[in-house]
């Protein structure tokens, strides 16, 4: 088969397989499994093929008109470059890891086929975006993940926190999605095409008539995809849901797809300045306020989504120096160690019955229960921590580097404004981000008190899955040298000197600051009981996982908090930590800003219909009523008055006939 | 005979009876009050044929024949109409008219919606009745 038929099952074949899932589920229970992981599976090899044949040279393109739409046609379009073959890759490796940890995690959910498909689904519609030569086409994908984004966060409806989290996602995606929408025609207009080739190759003869106008509007919608401020308020608030969800939606798609649409149009926003450094302004904020943020929040996958907010602000940032190719780097590596951070997170919640870090710092050997995720989720941390060699060292540096690069006026690309904003935020979160992985560890891993529940080994399934995340959390680092940049734009990726000794030695910094407020407060853990773990430790882990985020809000007081003064985050934030816990206040903000003005709304148009237009109903139906009253009345029920009424009634009528007919 | 003297009996006779319709409060004598309005028709039935009969080459007392199918039809009315009384004194314990008040609108029904609520309690009361 040629590159291009196989780049055209990559996406269709979990389509095909989330619609056989969908049809099967309830008739054939037994192919739900094979239906969920076979054609992810298969997907996955047809993208290695894909990108080894690809290998890096001259982009694919292959195109083929439907139908005629009027001014500007949309095409089927493929356009696979070096980018879009490993990223697609990557979306393959995850969620065939997602799909077979699935299997273990949901094993005795009930709704487990709807979620299979619709995880599938999720996929294809991300390798549709990866793929498409077409913007029209990319934003089918686009909304096709966001739709599926709100079924799976709200897998678990039984509880209301995952419903208003479903909704919030939806909406707060949608907020950015409108003028993302706009922004597109609007592109399209200016390029008169929706292919991404045609519209690079106007951008490069100058032809785009309104840059910054454009840049802006798309990053809108950027912004609410991949979480960057002020849109990033669904993310944490999406660990309702699933972990394999999680894992999916942070590590290769979702979050991904707004960072990737940036690195695929990147010349339509390096064409404007002022794009340019709101992007790194957006980056930096980001990045700052997540690290902040992760290291004070108790629930174990809230750290997690904030890291990936923060990871997410590396790549924007890496974006708003126009050096894709680290963008993409990070996106890779990240993807693969967020992946497995959350999937090893997932196993600690089924093994000790919470999802609370402090219920888990008064648990004894949690980590002789779980030894697998134990070492990989130390292996995924150090990469988070970007500790050399591991992955997230190598790409942390090629984004540093580059921000550096700008800096110093190595390029003209983007502004040095842009680059130093990078550079500073980038180091700054940097320490951040040691400190919160420091701290997830310790009071993960290192807690102190009665023994963590035991029950058994965790499946096969979701062990196996993590060993398999953790080999290119380790490895994918080498690939910097000599191999990455021949599939990317050829630039350097490799770490320069500056930036490595400024950003490994803030990470160690930060962990051994963590590691001393930690032995300071530990102290106190056994003077202040905390915990509580889910009512049926021996479910399986989805069950336990709905069951202790139910509870965390009515034991601790709030999804994002915990009064634990053992928290080492607690120590190093100091008076920060009350705002940052709560996300620093962000939702009061929008809460203010757009929910009550809504409210409001609907309250007045709800007093309109009430009040004004049934006052008119009710006014017309009042006559009738008041006639109908009145002919009552005479319904005495004695019949003797009818016969009365009738007999008064034909004297009148006879004399009356007797005057007509004497002609009086 | 003059005329007069039956229709002036059957008009006395007719406002007796409607009279009684009007006025009496046990049900059999309502009912026997309409009897005597209908004899007061029938009787003027009879008095009106004979009148017309004198100045008639030929007759067929049309009217006469009338009041024999008006008195029979009428035997079977008093049945029905006493076994409904009875039936009703059975279940009630009255046959007083100005009680048997079931078809009265009440007086505090005022809208479609206390409508619809007071539907299956009158429903319920009829059945008990």
């Amino acid at each position: 088969m040629t590159t291009t038929n196989l780049a055209v099952l990559v996406p269709l074949l979990p389509f095909l397989g989330a619609a056989a899932g969908l049809l099967l589920g309830r008739t054939a229970p037994g192919f739900v499994r094979p239906l969920a992981v076979l054609p992810t599976l298969a997907s996955l090899v047809l993208a290695t093929v894909v990108a080894l044949r690809q290998g890096g040279d001259q982009a694919i393109d292959a195109a083929t008109g439907l139908t005629p739409t009027g001014s500007v046609p949309i095409e089927l379009a493929l356009h696979i470059d070096g980018f879009a073959a490993l990223v697609a890759v990557l979306v393959g490796v995850v969620a065939t890891c997602v799909q077979t940890y699935s299997t273990g995690y949901l094993r005795e959910d009930p709704r487990y086929p709807s979620y299979a498909a619709l995880v599938s689904l999720f996929t294809s519609a991300m390798l549709l975006v990866v793929y498409s030569g077409d913007l029209m086409v990319l934003l089918v994908g686009w909304e096709i993940m966001g739709i599926c984004s709100y079924f799976l966060v709200g897998h678990y409806w039984e509880t209301p926190e995952a419903r208003a989290a479903s909704i919030k996602a939806f909406l707060v995606t949608k907020l950015g999605d409108v003028p993302f929408l706009i922004g597109l025609f609007a592109l399209a207009t200016d390029a008169g095409s929706f292919r991404i080739t045609k519209v690079l190759g106007t951008v490069a003869s100058g032809g785009l008539d309104h840059p910054t106008l454009i840049a802006l509007l798309l990053l809108a919608g950027v912004a609410g995809k991949s979480a960057q401020f002020p849109l990033h308020t669904w993310l944490p608030d999406a660990m309702a849901g699933p972990t394999p969800v999680s894992a999916l939606i942070h590590a290769a798609t979702m979050v991904a797809a707004g960072v990737y649409f940036i690195a695929r149009l990147l010349p339509v926003f390096a064409a404007s300045q002022a794009a340019m450094i709101v992007l790194a302004v957006m980056a930096a904020v980001t990045m700052l306020g997540s690290g902040l943020a992760a290291l004070a929040q108790d629930d174990i996958k809230r750290v997690l989504a904030y890291s990936t907010i923060g990871q997410l602000g590396y790549m924007t940032g890496a974006l708003a120096v126009a050096d894709r190719g680290a963008a993409v780097f990070h996106l890779l590596s990240h993807g693969a160690f967020k992946a497995l951070l959350f999937l090893a997170a997932g196993v600690i919640i089924h093994a000790a019955g919470t999802n609370s870090l402090a219920a888990m710092s008064r648990m004894g050997h949690l980590r002789a229960r779980v030894p697998d995720a134990y070492w990989t989720m130390t292996v995924a941390l150090l990469a988070l921590a970007a500790i050399p060699p591991f992955s997230g060292f190598f790409s942390k540096e090629s984004v540093l580097g580059a921000a550096e690069h700008v800096a110093t006026g190595h390029t003209e690309q983007a502004p040095g404004a842009a680059g130093w904003t990078v550079l500073i935020a980038g180091l700054i979160t940097a320490l951040l981000t040691a400190a919160y992985a420091m701290r997830l560890w310790l009071l993960a891993f290192r807690g102190r008190g009665a023994d963590a529940p035991d029950h058994g080994r965790q499946p096969l399934t979701m062990t196996v899955v993590l060993w398999m995340l953790a080999a290119p959390s380790l490895a994918v680092g080498a690939l910097a040298y000599r191999v990455l940049p021949d599939w990317f734009d050829g630039r350097d990726l490799t770490p320069t000197l500056t930036t490595s000794v400024l950003g490994t030695g803030v990470a160690l910094i930060g962990g051994i600051v963590t590691y001393a407020a930690w032995r300071h407060t530990t102290a106190l853990a056994a003077r202040v009981p905390l915990g509580a773990v889910a009512a049926h430790p021996e479910g399986d882990a989805a069950q336990v996982e709905a069951e202790a985020i139910a509870s965390h809000a009515p034991v601790y007081g709030g999804v994002a908090y915990a009064p634990d003064p053992a928290d080492p985050g607690r120590l190093l934030l100091g008076p920060l930590h009350r705002h940052a816990a709560v996300g620093f206040h962000l939702d009061a903000v929008y809460r203010a800003l757009f929910v009550r003005p809504v409210q409001a709304g609907a309250s007045l148009v709800r007093f309109l219909d009430r009040e004004v237009v049934d006052t008119y109903v009710r006014g017309a139906g009042a006559l009738p009523r008041w006639l109908g009253i009145a002919v009552r009345r005479a319904q005495t029920g004695n019949v003797q008055t009818y016969v009365s009424a009738l007999l008064a009634g034909t004297v009148v009528l006879a004399v009356a006939a007797v005057l007509v007919a004497t002609g009086a | 005979m003059h005329l007069a003297y039956p229709a002036v009996l059957s008009a006395l006779l007719f406002c007796t009876g409607l009279y009684g319709v009007l006025a009496r409060r046990n049900a059999i004598l309502v009912l026997m009050s309409v009897e005597l309005m209908l004899n007061a028709v029938n009787l003027n039935l009879v008095a009106f044929d004979v009148w017309l009969s004198k100045t008639a080459e030929e007759t067929l007392h049309s009217g006469q024949a009338l009041t024999l199918f008006t008195i029979t039809i009428a035997a079977a009315e008093i049945g029905i109409g006493l076994a409904i009384v009875l039936a009703v004194y059975r279940n009630r314990g009255t046959s007083d008219i100005d009680k048997l008040r079931d078809t009265a609108e009440s007086h505090d029904t005022d809208g479609p919606d206390r409508d619809a609520l007071t539907a299956p309690q009158a429903e319920k009361a009829e059945a008990t009745a």
